[in-house]
């Protein structure tokens, strides 16, 4: 028997169920073990959230009104939010010690960090203008904040705090980190004996330490062998002490995204005559960033988090700035709880951006790298 | 004709090679004239490989002496980037850069190590595009290309630098049956045009059709070598006939 041979044309695939009874039904309540967990999680935001809202919202105290502040917080039956501790403080929480009446400029410099943060961000402005223009940022940053010229007052480092501190240790420590690291990776895995065993000593070292003890050192031991007069600035020392920290911890992360390079990608490379470094910028390393993108960006989320413990050698930035305000403060001590809050919020919105613009950057590479789907 | 011309563009002259203990490469002496094509087959293990990476110094070897095109590769960086430059090499896993357009692939070797201007190495790629026919997906990605036109592709990057020698290593082992042929058309055309072949391949009637001289390794040695129709008709060794009855006969 022999059967005939019909072509069959393309169809169109079948539509996708819409509306929202089948999507209620596919996604809460598939079958009983996952429709149970989805009672469960509304039951317990039923009760929840209105307590939340409650407490954050309609029993809170907007205004700097201590008294009513302390009435609401001892109100056992309606609890309340004090929000007026941000109101009366929020200028020490996010500038620190710097001089009250020129609040604008570090004000000013955080705007200026900020927005090339964001445009940084942005392919468009991917382009030669964009090194120059972050040096340019920088050098208006630490204009503006020290002053001394153009009749600015001068403001000596030991006085900056805040938001902008917290902005400069963690932009400059990154931006300083990456090429370093960069280059400890590259050398942890070079042919060279000596390169391989300093790059492997500087990563062990800094690993095996915690970042408070580098900060201490970089603080306090590091003045005692140069001669006095020689010492460079706090805020450098702290700022080198943080760089040379994160540098460790990504460079682990840069050697593993070499490492799971083919090899065969080494070789077409030598074999096409490019030496070591054409060979590891045009091939190893484009490859290898992409392959660790969210690895590098969690690395700056913890370097962004990280620049918190510069407190303890006496730098307010944005928690030290925190205790600056409310440590000497009776009346407003007690509301602790909500000024950490506020900062909390702060954080969190930062490290929600770097993460959201990661997953952002890996959707973008798996797009223009075409790796998936062989379009023949 | 001149002095150099005479001389053999790649000469093996009691070369060893060894992988830790392991004695990869047994005395081997070779020489290759300008313009020859050289099939080199051989059990998988004896040796194939490592014998044509000496070429590029993808291996190095430990004993004798290796002069490719007047120079001999010792651990002299100069002399190694010196032979890169004159050999270009084909992989059995073709190892396009992933990253890069199959244009971008093709002029990265010109603009950064012969410092050609873009569009001349644009130019120079397109050329070579057109020669292995698949011009038409310059723009696209190697990995939405099938094996065989990566594999197309891949010598057409090698040619970019117009190398004087080209080392194949199993150019057509990875790929399916019938991607095999487009890729043997474009290496016979290129075996014609006078360039030194250097070509590990199990594809028989392509060595017999292209080789002037069969090389046969088994073991890290040269078990013999001869022009194709020796080669096949009167093996003069035992273990040759032998690999020849496997490969023929099936
Ligand atoms: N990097 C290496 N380290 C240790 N041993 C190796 C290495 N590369 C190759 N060898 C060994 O050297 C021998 C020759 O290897 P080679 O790759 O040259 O063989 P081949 O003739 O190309 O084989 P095939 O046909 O399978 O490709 C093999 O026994 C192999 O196991
Ligand atoms: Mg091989």
């Amino acid at each position: 028997m022999s059967a005939v041979f019909t072509s069959i044309p393309a169809r169109a695939a079948p539509l996708r169920m819409l509306g929202a009874r089948p999507w209620i039904r596919t996604r809460l309540f598939p079958d009983w073990t996952n429709g149970a967990a989805t009672v469960l999680i509304a039951a317990l935001l039923a009760w929840f959230l209105p307590q939340l809202l409650d407490w954050a919202l309609f029993n809170a105290v907007f205004s700097n009104d201590n008294a009513a502040c302390r009435a609401v917080a001892h109100d056992a039956a309606r609890p309340g939010a004090c929000w007026g501790v941000i109101t009366e403080k929020y200028r020490v929480i996010l500038f620190g010690r710097f001089p009250h009446a020129d609040h604008w400029r570090p004000l000013l410099a955080s705007l200026i960090l900020v927005l090339m943060l964001v445009a940084s961000c942005r392919p468009r402005c991917w382009r030669r203008w964009l090194a120059p223009a972050w040096i340019a940022a920088f050098a208006a940053f630490f204009l503006l904040m020290r002053g001394g010229v153009a009749g600015l007052t001068y403001v000596e480092t030991a006085r900056w705090g805040g938001l902008p501190l917290t902005l400069l240790l963690a932009t400059l420590g990154i931006a300083a980190a990456f090429p370093i690291a960069v280059l400890a990776a590259l050398g942890r895995l070079s042919p060279l004996p000596a390169v391989r065993a300093a790059c492997i000593g500087y990563i062990e070292l800094v690993r095996g330490v915690p970042l408070i003890s580098v900060l201490f050192m970089a603080s306090f031991m590091f003045p005692l062998f140069l001669p006095p007069g020689m010492t460079p600035d706090v805020l450098l020392r702290v700022l080198a002490g943080i760089t040379l920290f994160a540098a460790a911890y990504l460079a682990e992360v840069v050697r593993g995204g070499l490492q799971a390079i083919p090899v065969g990608q080494i070789e077409a490379a030598k074999s096409l005559g490019l030496g070591y470094w054409q060979t590891q910028r045009r091939i190893a390393l484009p490859q290898a960033l992409r392959h660790v993108v969210p690895a590098i960006m969690n690395s700056f989320i913890s370097t962004f988090k990280d620049t918190s413990l510069v407190t303890v050698v006496s730098l307010y930035e944005l928690t030290g700035a925190l205790g600056l305000a409310l440590r000497g403060d009776t009346d407003w001590r007690p509301f602790y709880f909500e000024a950490y809050l506020f900062i909390a919020i702060i954080y969190w919105t930062g490290c929600y951006a770097m993460s959201s613009y990661s997953h952002w950057v890996e959707r973008r590479l798996a797009v223009s790298n075409q790796t998936t789907g062989n379009a023949r | 004709m001149s002095d150099a011309a005479d001389q053999p563009i790649i000469q093996f002259d009691k070369v060893n090679k060894w992988y830790g203990q392991f004695h990869a490469l047994r005395d081997i002496d070779l020489s290759v004239a300008r313009g020859e094509r050289i099939v080199i087959c051989g059990p998988s293990g004896s040796g194939k490989s490592t014998l044509i990476r000496c070429v590029n110094w993808l291996e190095e070897h430990q004993q004798g002496r290796l002069i490719v095109d007047g120079v001999e590769l010792s651990d002299d960086p100069k002399a190694i980037e010196a032979a890169r430059r004159t050999v270009g090499m084909v992989f059995q896993q073709f190892n396009l850069f992933p990253h890069l357009s199959v244009l971008e692939n093709l002029t990265l070797a010109p603009t950064w190590v012969n410092k050609l201007p873009l569009n001349e190495a644009r130019e120079r790629a397109m050329a070579q595009l057109e020669r292995v026919r698949i011009a038409d997906q310059a723009h696209k990605y190697p990995l939405q290309l099938s094996g065989g036109q990566q594999q197309r592709v891949a010598i057409a990057r090698a040619l970019c630098l117009t190398p004087k020698i080209m080392l194949l290593d199993e150019p057509t082992s990875a790929l399916d049956p019938e991607m095999i042929k487009e890729v043997l058309d474009v290496m016979i055309e290129l075996a014609g045009q006078g360039i030194t072949m250097l070509c590990v391949t199990h594809e028989m009637g392509f060595a017999r059709s292209i080789a002037d001289r069969i090389v046969f390794m088994d073991q890290g040695q040269i078990v013999e070598q001869n022009a194709p129709g020796e080669f096949f008709a009167n093996p003069a060794n035992e273990r040759t006939r032998e690999f020849l009855s496997k490969i023929l006969n099936h």
